[in-house]
């Protein structure tokens, strides 16, 4: 190595450093994000739509130390992502190592109700602020609320409250039959969806609970009432990819009309489908055809990012990391202060996200719009159009929230099926 | 040769023992975790090879029997409150008594047919952890098992305390299979491996023999599984589902089957290189996969095996006579 060379990477470090000791804020520690999500195992799709948008989410709020590092109030962020594989025990495991060997300030992520469940008590044992963007577990901000746990996603049974009603009034369809996956997810937007729908004056005729991981649902679609006006199904990721194909070879489309809960025809799985998913209605939180600036702006750019239309996964995420932003901002950076911190996270309001308004209820449920959203084709690729807005819809719907929780968590068997 | 035998050096296991005994004010807490749960893989792994490495049956469904362990503490525990007193022989025998009749249903065939059975009635138990939601609480698993409260002046809810706490569990259940497979019956079991043909004519109740192998074999996979409820204080499907029972059945042949140091040793390969190379990459499954084909390549008896072998090797070339089956450990 000859002197010029030395010369030079000794002038590189110095002024490193002098950049270094400028800056006041990077003396402070950095403030440590810990993410959870599925980036091997049966849910890695997923996983990689959160981690993208979260990561994406962190550049937007902005990136410091010569475009090196994200930053938030002047500090740097560091963010460390931990693979749960779709595993409770191995989200447990994670989050051990977060909290205790990397000391981060804040968690964010998980994505499946087991995990949800798992991580709650741990979460309140060491008192760490943590975010669930995507588990949808009714009862973590209902009868078993966790005091660390601030829920910017959903509960499942959120969107199919007010869907109920609309289904009877505007939709008017009287006898519907459900098919859906039979685990706590597919019982939660069920029962939700009945218990308003009936309330409405409609009647659930038949309840169909296909196992998780079934892939021919013809022994099912052959039971289906003829005296139904209709189909309400729940489906996730590998089910949703080919439910839709087979409910039209079975020669149901044409007949009873395809309705359901919102991840049965969401953006995740809507590339993969063909124009047997067109017509099918669907509630959800969030709709990449959403026609507002901030949603409009967050599509081109993820799009234009990663290939691909963001699903409400990747929305939920991208959120989240704003919401972080905000409670970081109120406590002007001093994260350490946890008690503040959690104060703070729970008073965050958004008012601009792409999914639209968002802000906690006193259970720490998040109230937000639920779109009902029609399956369009334009320019070729499938959308779910906006139907109609229900604004600031709160996980109780329109009941009072002591009186909602007096009644159980929805199961298989609750509400009864009266007209079955 | 002694050097055949030096992992059985008093020498040897002393050092073992220090070194199992030392770490936990040293090491990070994380790692002191993942030390505790590889300690209760270990013994669900040197369970399974009682049947497997000792017996000579692979099965498919070992974790149905961790799963029951676990899933009796977690319901004793946040159904009726019930101690550490009750739930740990509950969990164990409740393992036992599953593992008695699978044992009637599955001994009844050998190589791949038993592997085929016994994978389908851990399906069944798994189906039962699944669709038993007024038991099991489904898909969404039972959360919130309160550590054990034995009354000692340190709270297990520690993970120092909590490490010791395995970590006894794993010296006990070593010793009694240890000693189980160092018995008579033991040396029967090995015996029922190499020729079951020749052990019959010998006199010997071929399927008594392996009917209670398979039954300890499930009665410490429970206790295994009762460890693992209480350290994650969380139990769901996944804990007892076939991937569970491949891991297991890997961690044996990583280690060394027909060994229980080597099932043991496997457990915590396995359990710390997914835990901390996961760390670095995500494409982990990558390193993980590379390490068990790099294993069966090598060493298909495993890494205790491929010790074991070379000296023998040795021994055999110089003596020019095919030594006899050795002693099993």
């Amino acid at each position: 190595m000859g002197k010029k060379q030395i010369a030079v990477i000794l002038g590189l470090l110095t002024s490193a450093l002098t950049v270094d000791a400028g800056v006041a804020w990077s003396q402070k520690a950095p403030i440590k994000i810990g993410f959870l999500a599925p980036v091997t195992g049966g849910g890695a799709a997923v996983g990689k739509d959160m981690t993208n948008a979260f990561t994406m989410s962190l550049e937007d709020i902005g990136m410091a130390y010569q475009g090196l590092s994200y930053q938030m109030a002047g500090r740097r962020v560091e963010v460390i992502i931990e693979d749960t594989q779709g595993d409770p025990a191995q989200a447990l495991t994670k989050l051990r190592k977060l909290v205790e060997s990397d000391n981060v300030h804040i968690v964010a992520g998980g994505f499946l109700a087991s995990e949800g469940y798992a991580l709650a008590p741990k979460i309140d044992e060491y008192k760490i602020p943590t975010l669930f963007p995507v588990v949808s577990a009714d009862d973590l901000t209902q009868r078993k609320p966790v005091k660390w746990l601030v829920r910017t996603g959903w509960t499942s049974s959120q969107p199919n409250h007010p869907f109920g009603e609309y289904v009877a009034k505007t939709l008017g369809y009287k006898k519907i039959a459900t098919i859906a996956m039979d685990y706590a997810f597919g019982w939660e937007q069920v029962g939700g969806f009945q218990r308003t729908f009936e309330e409405a004056g409609g009647q659930i005729v038949q309840k169909l609970w296909p196992p998780l991981g079934t892939t021919d649902f013809g022994p099912f679609l052959a039971q289906i009432k003829r005296d139904a006006n209709a189909v309400f199904a729940v489906m996730v990721a590998a089910s949703a990819l080919r439910f839709p194909k087979q409910y039209q070879d079975a020669g149901l489309k044409a007949r009873l009309p395809l309705i359901g809960g919102g991840t049965t025809l969401d953006e995740f799985v809507l590339p993969s489908l063909g124009d047997e998913a067109i017509g099918g209605i669907t509630p959800l939180i969030y709709s990449a055809a959403l026609d507002t600036p901030a949603n409009k702006r967050f599509v081109s750019e993820f799009r234009k990012k990663y290939g691909k239309v963001p699903s409400y996964y990747a929305e939920t995420c991208y959120t989240a990391a704003h919401w972080i932003h905000e409670a970081v901002k109120m406590v002007g950076g001093d994260v350490e202060n946890r008690d503040k911190f959690l104060a703070a996270l729970r008073k965050v309001e958004i008012s601009d996200a792409p999914r639209g308004p968002v802000k906690l209820d006193a259970h720490g449920g998040p109230i937000q719009n639920i779109y009902v959203r029609k399956v369009e084709k334009k320019d070729g690729e499938l959308w779910n159009t906006v139907v109609h807005t229900f604004p600031n819809v709160s996980q109780f719907w329109k009941y009072k929230p002591e009186e909602f929780l007096k009644q159980p968590v929805y199961d298989r068997n609750y509400p009864a099926c009266k007209y079955c | 040769m002694r050097l055949a035998r030096f992992y059985e050096q008093p020498l040897m296991a002393i050092i073992v023992f220090l070194l199992l005994i030392a770490p936990p004010p040293f090491v990070s807490s994380f790692l002191l975790t993942l030390l505790t749960q590889a300690l209760i893989y270990a013994i669900l792994a040197m369970s399974l090879d009682i049947i497997l490495g000792y017996t000579g049956l692979a099965s498919l469904g070992h974790a149905a029997y961790f799963g029951l362990g676990a899933y009796s503490v977690g319901i004793l525990a946040t159904r009726y409150g019930a101690g550490f007193g009750v739930a740990l022989p509950v969990g164990i025998l409740v393992a036992v008594l599953v593992a008695a009749i699978f044992g009637l249903v599955a001994l009844r065939a050998t190589g791949v047919y038993f592997l085929m059975i016994t994978l389908a009635l851990g399906m069944v138990v798994w189906g039962l952890a699944h669709r038993w939601v007024t038991m099991t609480q489904g898909d969404n698993g039972i959360s919130a098992i309160p550590r054990p409260d034995l009354g000692l002046p340190w709270s297990l809810t520690f993970s120092i305390p909590f490490y010791y706490f395995t970590l006894a569990g794993f010296l006990i259940a070593f010793s009694i299979l240890r000693m189980i497979v160092r018995s008579p019956f033991g040396q029967t079991l090995v015996g029922i491996r190499e020729s079951e043909s020749r052990m019959r004519t010998l006199g010997y109740h071929v399927w008594l023999h392996k009917y209670i192998g398979f039954v300890i074999a499930g009665g410490f996979g429970g206790f295994a599984g009762v460890l693992w409820a209480y350290y994650n204080g969380f139990v769901s499907p996944v804990d007892l589902q076939l991937a569970t029972s491949v891991e297991v059945l890997l961690m044996v042949a990583l280690g060394g089957r027909g060994t229980l140091v080597g099932p043991a040793l496997g457990a915590g390969i396995i359990v710390l290189l997914k835990n901390l190379v996961s760390v670095y990459t995500h494409r982990w499954l990558l390193i993980l996969g590379a390490v068990y084909i790099l294993t069966i390549v090598y060493a298909p008896e495993g890494i205790l095996g491929a010790i074991k072998r070379r000296p023998k090797e040795m021994k055999t070339k110089a003596i020019g006579v095919p030594g006899l089956p050795e002693e099993e450990i």
